[in-house]
């Protein structure tokens, strides 16, 4: 069935971004991998592609290349409308086969996630699931290892010529990292977190630059085997929570007074030019919607200030905020364990700390 | 009419996690639970078994032997067979190379035009979501993950699939493969006649030699040998540096804060 087994990395080059669209829309998620991708590229002195699939979709494609395609290919056709496992993976192995990319990076959306596994499958390759940071760069790699690990980085033998993709996520709940590599097949596949790359600035010049080569599909109704009767978009408005730059969570310390706790974070995030964020316990006992939540099941957030509110701090939840350039912890418990990950820590209650946050901002 | 249901023992990743000296998980220290959005798969078969009584529910799990813990469990529960696919030869498989020898499981017991494959959207251990696809595709059948309501009427499924910003209604014939996510349902506890019956209910245990002439089974597509994916490294994640407790939770505490976070510019 895997018709397609190719071992030698040599005759794959170039870095792609499967770029996902949703009504005619481009997804966030596919300039924080253009972003991330143009790096990867950069580093292997090849080209980064952008790969864009839908029915009449090419005026999205320059919009790519402002984020840092070089090239993008253009599948369109009116089956490709909306996604379908069977009509997406053929056309996606069949331009992977013809044209032999050594990377493939695709978001870990629930399209994404459904699409890459099917893929790596046919292709006969491996798929690392939900990324976090990527590397080919060995030194590079090496100075992540360095901030990010305990492990003895110089110690250690290393290849320096490798240039393999270095895929690194976290397993087990967040409680460990695992690098994973794809040493003997091509391309190297990787899903990738949403809002965990940086986004480049959006640059015209690139945009400009940027070519878009259409490519012929085959596809006919006879390769679905899936009918999609309707597309809903859910009407309440999704909340910002990746992209946004500060973000004020609450969490079970707002058990002694749900709505007025909720009232005080919206309005501190309100004041802030932020979002409301939450942790689990909040979505299971059913205070906020789930759209809300900040951790390992729910949404990774790395904005500029993160506010925790009566967050206790599970690995869970860290794995979700950890990375926000400043964290800053409110819990009457001091030894919380998110105290360990905040910038600055206030040990009080959240009823009594936030007020005097609204009146420092100058919030009655 | 069958409804294989793919499942996972997996370490329970909620409560106290051991991390080795070796940046390595410390699996024999920690709790296993049958992972929880299988249950949800299982529970899916179950519901559909009501309105279609001649279907068999089989559960099928690949593992080492105390795995069959879990399996006794989910034939209390109302399974009516289980499947153990355990050999050293599968020990250090990934997503492609598990998917290869479950989906030569299934093909092995035989997958007929009026199946369904149900599974949990992913572990808890992993977190991947790989496997029910990639099943799916050893198999060329056709999927729907992310189910959060499955309707059967004979041969078609009609299957609420979510995104993340709202879903699409799908319909698929079987034979097909559906990934389950908890709000599709509430799984059903075991009753104790379930308990008294289970070890009356077949279960079956293979091997290598079972399977070993399966189409999919090869040594190179099976195992850590047969395994396109490598661990490189292994590390635990990073404690961050420790930052600055105010002192008190009055208004000098928050001042302070206010005034820190001016003159560093976050502000």
């Amino acid at each position: 069935m895997s018709a397609f087994v190719n071992t030698d990395p040599k005759d794959f080059h170039g870095v792609w971004v499967f770029c996902e669209q949703r009504g005619g829309e481009l997804m966030t998620t596919d300039f924080e991998l253009l972003s991330e991708g143009r790096k990867l590229a950069d580093d292997l002195g090849v080209e980064l592609c952008g790969l864009l699939l839908g029915d009449n979709v090419e005026p999205l494609a320059r919009q790519l290349g402002g984020y840092g395609a070089d090239r993008v290919y253009v599948c369109q056709h009116p089956l490709l409308k909306d996604y379908t496992t069977d009509a997406y993976s053929k056309v996606v192995c069949d331009i992977v086969m013809e044209k032999k990319p050594e990377i493939v990076l695709i978001g870990a959306t629930n399209i994404g996630r459904d699409l890459g596994p099917r893929c790596a499958a046919r292709l006969h390759t491996g798929l690392t699931a939900d990324c976090t940071h990527l590397d080919v760069d060995v030194a590079k790699y090496k100075e992540f290892l360095k901030t990010t690990s305990t492990l003895d980085v110089e110690g250690m033998k290393w290849d320096m010529e490798d240039k393999g993709l270095k895929m690194t996520r976290p397993a087990f709940g967040g409680h460990l990292m695992a690098t994973i590599i794809c040493p003997r097949f091509r391309p190297q596949m990787s899903t990738v977190r949403p809002g965990v790359m940086k986004c480049a600035p959006y640059d015209e010049a690139k945009a400009a630059a940027c070519k878009v080569e259409l490519c012929p599909v085959e596809l006919g109704e006879q390769d679905l085997r899936t009918r999609v009767t309707e597309v809903v978009k859910q009407a309440k408005a999704a909340v910002a929570l990746s992209g946004a730059e500060v973000v004020v969570s609450v969490g079970f310390g707002i058990s002694k007074d749900v709505k007025p706790g909720l009232e005080l974070a919206e309005q501190l995030a309100a004041a802030l030019g932020g979002v409301v964020g939450s942790s689990r316990a909040c979505v299971d006992a059913g205070w906020i919607s789930a759209d809300h939540q900040v951790g390992q099941t729910g949404k990774t957030v790395r904005p500029r200030i993160y506010i925790a509110l009566g967050i206790s701090g599970a690995i869970q939840h860290k794995a979700g905020m950890q990375d926000s350039e400043c964290i800053i912890a409110v819990n009457t418990n001091a030894d919380a364990p998110i105290f360990e990950v905040a910038d600055y820590g206030i040990c009080g209650d959240l009823f009594q700390v936030v007020p005097l946050m609204l009146e420092e901002l100058g919030v009655k | 009419m069958k409804y294989f249901v793919c499942v996972k023992q997996v370490p329970d990743t909620s409560g106290k996690v051991a991390v080795k000296a070796d940046g390595t998980m410390d699996r024999a220290s920690m709790a296993t639970i049958i992972n929880p959005d299988d249950l949800n798969a299982v529970e899916a078969a179950l519901t559909l078994k009501e309105a279609n009584p001649e279907a068999k529910v089989i559960v099928i799990t690949m593992g080492p032997p105390p795995a069959v813990s879990m399996l006794r469990e989910l034939l209390a529960m109302g399974a009516d067979e289980a499947v153990l696919i355990s050999g050293r030869e599968f020990g250090g498989s990934d997503t492609f190379a598990t998917s290869q020898i479950v989906a030569a499981g299934i093909h092995h017991i035989g997958l007929e035009s009026d199946d369904i494959i149900f599974c949990g959207r992913q572990a808890i251990d992993g977190d991947t979501a790989q496997v029910g696809p990639q099943i799916a595709e050893k198999l060329d059948i056709p999927q729907v993950s992310y189910a959060a309501d499955i309707r059967q009427e004979g041969n078609k499924l009609t299957v609420k699939r979510m995104l993340e910003d709202g879903y699409m209604t799908i319909e698929v014939r079987t034979p097909c493969l559906v990934t389950c996510i908890k709000e599709l349902n509430t799984p059903r506890y075991m009753t104790v006649k379930g308990i008294l019956e289970c070890d009356k209910k077949p279960y079956t245990v293979f091997d290598y030699e079972t399977l070993k002439d399966e189409p999919l089974i090869e040594p190179d597509t099976i195992g850590l040998k047969g395994s396109p994916t490598n661990v490189y490294k292994s590390f635990s994640p990073p404690v961050k540096g420790a930052g600055i407790m105010l002192e008190g939770s009055g208004k000098e505490a928050v001042s302070k804060l206010f005034a820190t976070l001016a003159e560093k510019h976050i502000i």
